[in-house]
């Protein structure tokens, strides 16, 4: 690789550029102005604006950066990326905003910092995860965003459930990179490749042994199932989700699923499919099935997950398990191997981002009167504080998928690209489980609403800034729930992705 | 009047009453309540207006034209997805003779409800917002031909009931609650999934020549409009029409409720506040055979020929079944609520003839139980805020204490009988002539008519133990009817009576459009046959 190829790659990943040089500012601000750290929140809001600036750039362009020949690229940039990395980029927006109206991070103030500098670590890393197309970069960035994200989930050190946390994470997290490293170097050992775009033409060619494949492939399923939260990978996650920070567990829950699902799909369309007929149904390489695999992992992801938060008591738990279940009807998504399908996924990341995040900042706002998560504290919550309350409402009606929130228009389009593949059952089992959440969603607004208030349950005192970005999730989740043309045209235009 | 959006003016009004009412400051009680009567005040009036300009020739069912009131525009255009066709729902709102007396009866439901309503205590600004928020819900579902429009109206109408019974309910009313919520949660996802099936089965052409599939219910009534391939395609030997039919039939017969997915209803109604009763009793109950007539029959229309022998067979097993647990209620409440049950099995049996008689009986036995339950419903509210209990056997010779109260309650219980005179008689002889003049279903209508029979036991059994005999002392501090009561019985007695004397007031609107659906029932299966 010569220099040249390097020098003329560095315009294709500005993003990744930005983020890095936000992260070394805010480690040199840190350390030279610390008196003045309480600036870090807005310095990182704003180098978040900046790398979304460069991002939304992308939507237009196609390219592979880091070409060393015809195919070898280490990084591709297409609108399929860009659109994640939007994702990425606002839940992090989110991230910041959430952490700064938090009172749990309150104690964590003097190490502002380090909480910022992890935090563009991660985006970096998850940056490369979606547009990374060789497995070592895509194996290094799953390590930075994991190493970054232990350390945040035990951030709050003088809580034991959130040091529980992290060490939790820590380990499954060790366990199952460790396997997909495995998994990448018998893949390397059988096509002499780790490059996606060749690994394609590879493994048909090598003919390879089957089963050493299989295995192969299901060892690195298993790191970016971790990732995504996908049974039976998903151990870890109600444990984390609980301990940590909650506006980390709303980071977690959306921004690194939201990278794993985007390699994931990559991996799968860019290594496994050659064609795709006329009404863009994808034909995969027979070495393995993906489609059943798929299929079984995301019915397991949700009835778990569905059926594991119906007995849940406290509220970040709960949410934890429904993260499981979205997962699952993401899956259902991708099982589908067609166009319409991954249309579909991304018109419903937009729409979790909103509604998911939306949830946990409820919470936070929450706890920051009461103290607690537990659902039996949640009691007639509603009345006393009847803005959160109709808020939670929209949200949570919203992750049940009924009009007119646009958590029906998300799975509405995964329905519907389960019927046109003609996967009727799938999508009845998914229906089914839709109605399953609808029961653990209402028992939260039960306690709200139809339990006799506490004696001197705390008034609701929100700042204009607070009821802002209440606001600025609750419109868009009925907005785009009556109107959701812009969504769907956004995620159409985003799933033209560079190779076949 | 073609300028006027009346359909959108009558569907909406309620949302902008909610929105002015959640910006009113706390403690506006009388404000809020007097709001909330104008509102379904207005209401009433516009449904007064589209009565005085209904055509009554005007057949509707399939054809656009023939449709009245209509608005049409798009809403949702995605231009060009190609694998999908373009993606485009339209706003399209219209009536003809089978939703147009529902709109009326919606209208005078909610309005005698809110009156119902005047005696809620406890946060009256939540409760009127949702009370506000279910009309235009149930408004909508009566007003859209288009599919999603109308899958949204009907989803809308859940969380508002769910909150309605929840907060302002009886003592078990958080089962109760939930009960409901997920049994029509369960039976709206059926008819998603149907939904999703025909949408991607039909297509309509555009001005452009450009074929798009739709969520058009007039398109989806074509066999033309449908793609070879189509999983719900008529063309398509493998197709699954079948199951899309029984998957939306039980969607709607969980609000029907249709045994065996009744059991929501008696928790439902034991629980909730009166004005809540009259509503689920008096509107959201015909959705389930609105939904049926609208979608099931012409859209398939095939398998309704093949099926309508166990929709009457359903219908009998609600008459009957309905009837023998009325018999055996003791709580006064709980009675009415299985005396619908058995009524709405009439509806059923009626539209199973497919005849003229049959479906005209069927559609009219919807108003005629919509204004007679919700009468029976505010008299056990009306006695309950009273005496504190609905046992029946608590009563006794109350005829002497409030006798006005027993004059309204007699006519309603004749009513709910079936007494010539009064209009639930004219709509059963309907359903019992249509269904009788078919020879498959002729011995499901004869015994049937047992459910008449019952229906007299339970209900002159009731008037006999709560009216007559001996008065307990405990009540002889009861008060015979207030203003407000006379209010809400008045209009819907003189509903009840005025329409069993002259059925052809209601008879003459939705006569066009049934024969219209008789004649499209007889014709079309041929073409949704035919390969």
């Amino acid at each position: 690789m010569s220099i040249e190829y390097f020098l003329n790659s560095l315009y294709l990943i500005k993003p990744e550029i930005a983020v890095t040089i936000f992260l070394v500012l805010i480690v040199l601000l840190d350390l030279f102005f610390s008196k003045k750290n309480h600036l870090l929140p807005f310095f990182a809001f704003l180098g978040l604006l900046i790398t979304g600036y460069f991002v939304i750039e992308q939507f237009d362009i196609k390219g592979l950066a880091f070409v060393t020949n015809d195919s070898r690229a280490m990084v591709t940039v297409d609108s399929f990326a860009a659109f994640f990395k939007t994702i990425v980029v606002i839940t992090s927006l989110y991230f910041v905003l959430l952490t700064v109206n938090s009172k749990e991070m309150d104690e964590t103030h003097d190490r502002r910092g380090e909480y910022y500098t992890l935090m563009m670590g991660m985006v970096l890393g998850m940056f490369f995860m979606i547009s990374g197309s060789d497995l070592i970069l895509l194996y290094l960035s799953v390590e930075l965003v994991s190493l970054s994200s232990y350390v945040m989930a035990g951030f709050a050190k003088t809580s034991e459930r959130s040091s529980e946390a992290s060490l939790k994470y820590l380990i499954y997290g060790a366990l199952s990179s460790g396997l997909m490293l495995f998994g990448i170097s018998l893949v390397y050992g059988l096509t002499a490749s780790t490059n996606l775009y060749e690994l394609n033409a590879l493994i048909v060619v090598s003919q390879a042994n089957s089963f050493v494949l299989m295995f192969a492939l299901l060892l690195i399923f298993a790191g970016i199932g971790y990732k995504i939260s996908a049974v039976p990978f998903h151990f870890w996650t109600p444990d984390v989700y609980e301990g940590a920070p909650t506006p980390v567990t709303a980071y977690l829950s959306v921004a690194s699923k939201a990278a794993g699902f985007a390699l994931l799909i990559r991996f799968i369309k860019v290594s496994f499919v050659f064609d795709k007929d006329t009404l863009g149904f994808w034909s995969s390489n027979p070495v393995f099935n993906w489609q059943d695999f798929l299929i079984v992992i995301s019915v397991a992801t949700m009835t778990l997950g569905n059926f594991a938060a119906l007995w849940q008591k406290n509220v970040k738990r709960m949410l934890a398990y429904s993260s499981i279940a979205h997962a699952g009807y993401l899956l259902t998504g991708l099982a589908v191997l067609s166009d319409t399908g991954l249309i579909a996924i991304l018109v419903y990341f937009a729409i979790y981002l909103m509604m998911n995040i939306g949830a946990f900042l409820i919470v936070i706002l929450i706890k920051n009167k009461t103290g607690s998560e537990e659902l039996d504290n949640y009691d007639g919550l509603g009345f006393s504080m009847p803005f959160l309350g109709v808020s939670f409402t929209i949200f949570l009606i919203s992750l049940t998928g009924l009009p007119p929130t646009a958590g029906f228009i998300g799975k509405l389009y995964l329905f519907m690209a389960l019927v046109d593949a003609k996967m009727i059952v799938l999508a009845v089992i998914a229906l089914l489980n839709s109605v399953v959440s609808l029961y653990y969603y209402i028992r939260i607004l039960k306690h709200m609403f139809l339990a006799k208030p506490k004696e001197n349950s705390p008034k609701e005192e929100l700042s204009l800034q607070q009821i802002l970005i209440v606001l600025s999730l609750v419109i868009p989740v009925i907005f785009f729930g009556l109107y959701f043309s812009p969504i769907v045209e956004l995620a159409k235009n985003s799933i033209l992705m560079l190779g076949f | 009047m073609q300028q006027v959006p009346l359909l959108s003016l009558i569907t909406f009004l309620p949302i902008i009453g909610m929105i002015i009412i959640l910006f009113l400051p706390k403690n506006n009680d009388k404000v809020i309540k007097a709001l909330t009567l104008a509102v379904t005040g207005i209401q009433v009036i516009l449904g007064i207006v589209i009565w005085r300009f209904y055509d009554y020739s005007l057949g509707g069912i399939y054809n656009q034209a023939t449709f009245q009131f209509v608005e049409k525009f798009r809403w949702i255009e995605i231009p060009s997805v190609s694998w999908l066709g373009t993606i485009k729902i339209d706003y399209f709102l219209g009536i003809d003779g089978i939703s147009a007396p529902l709109i009326l009866l919606t209208a005078i439901i909610t309005f005698v409800a809110t009156l119902a309503s005047w005696n809620i205590k406890t946060s009256l600004k939540g409760y009127f917002a949702l009370f506000l928020l279910l009309d235009t819900g149930m408004m909508g579902v009566f007003v859209s031909l288009d599919f999603f429009l109308f899958y949204i109206f009907w989803e809308v109408m859940l969380l508002p009931m769910y909150f309605l019974i929840g907060i302002w309910g009886g003592p078990r009313k958080e089962y109760a609650a939930i009960k409901f919520f997920i049994y029509t949660l369960l039976g709206s996802v059926f008819i998603l999934l149907a939904m999703i099936g025909l949408y991607l089965s039909a297509t309509e052409t555009l001005a452009d020549g450009s074929k798009v599939f739709t969520f058009n219910m007039l398109a989806l009534m074509n066999s033309e409009n449908y793609t070879h391939d189509g999983i719900l395609s008529p063309l398509n030997p493998n197709n699954f029409r079948l199951l899309a039919f029984l998957a939306l039939f039980v969607g709607f017969a969980i609000k029907i409720p249709m045994f065996p997915f009744h059991t929501w209803l008696p928790d439902a109604h034991v629980e909730a506040p009166t004005a809540i009763s009259v509503i689920l009793a008096g509107v959201l109950l015909k959705m389930g055979t609105y939904g049926i007539l609208r979608i099931n029959y012409p859209m398939f229309p095939e398998i309704t020929h093949q099926l309508a022998w166990w929709i009457a067979m359903f219908g009998m097993i609600n008459i009957i079944y309905g009837a023998l647990c009325a018999l055996a209620q003791k709580d006064f409440k709980k009675l009415i609520a299985y005396s619908s049950v058995s009524h709405m099995g009439f509806v059923m049996l009626g539209m199973a003839s497919l005849n003229t008689a049959g479906i005209s009986g069927a559609v009219f036995q919807m108003f005629n139980h919509g204004t007679i339950t919700a009468m029976l419903f505010i008299i056990v509210g009306i006695i309950y805020d009273r005496a504190h209990t609905r046992g029946i056997n608590d009563f006794g010779g109350l005829a002497n204490q409030m006798p006005i109260y027993t004059g309204f309650v007699t006519i309603a219980f004749f009513a709910a009988i079936g007494l010539p005179g009064l209009s639930g008689f004219i709509s059963e002889t309907f359903v019992f002539l249509g269904a009788f003049h078919v020879e498959s279903i002729r011995l499901i209508t004869v015994i049937s008519t047992l459910g008449i029979l019952l229906g007299a036991g339970y209900m002159l059994w009731t008037l006999q133990r709560i009216f007559l005999g001996e008065l307990n002392p405990k009540w002889n501090t009861l008060n015979d009817l207030t203003f407000r009561e006379y209010a809400m019985l008045v209009p819907l007695t003189i509903i009840i009576i005025v329409l069993g004397i002259y059925p052809s007031l209601m008879l003459d609107l939705m006569n066009s459009s049934v024969n219209t659906m008789v004649e499209f029932l007889l014709k079309s299966p041929v073409s949704f046959s035919g390969l």
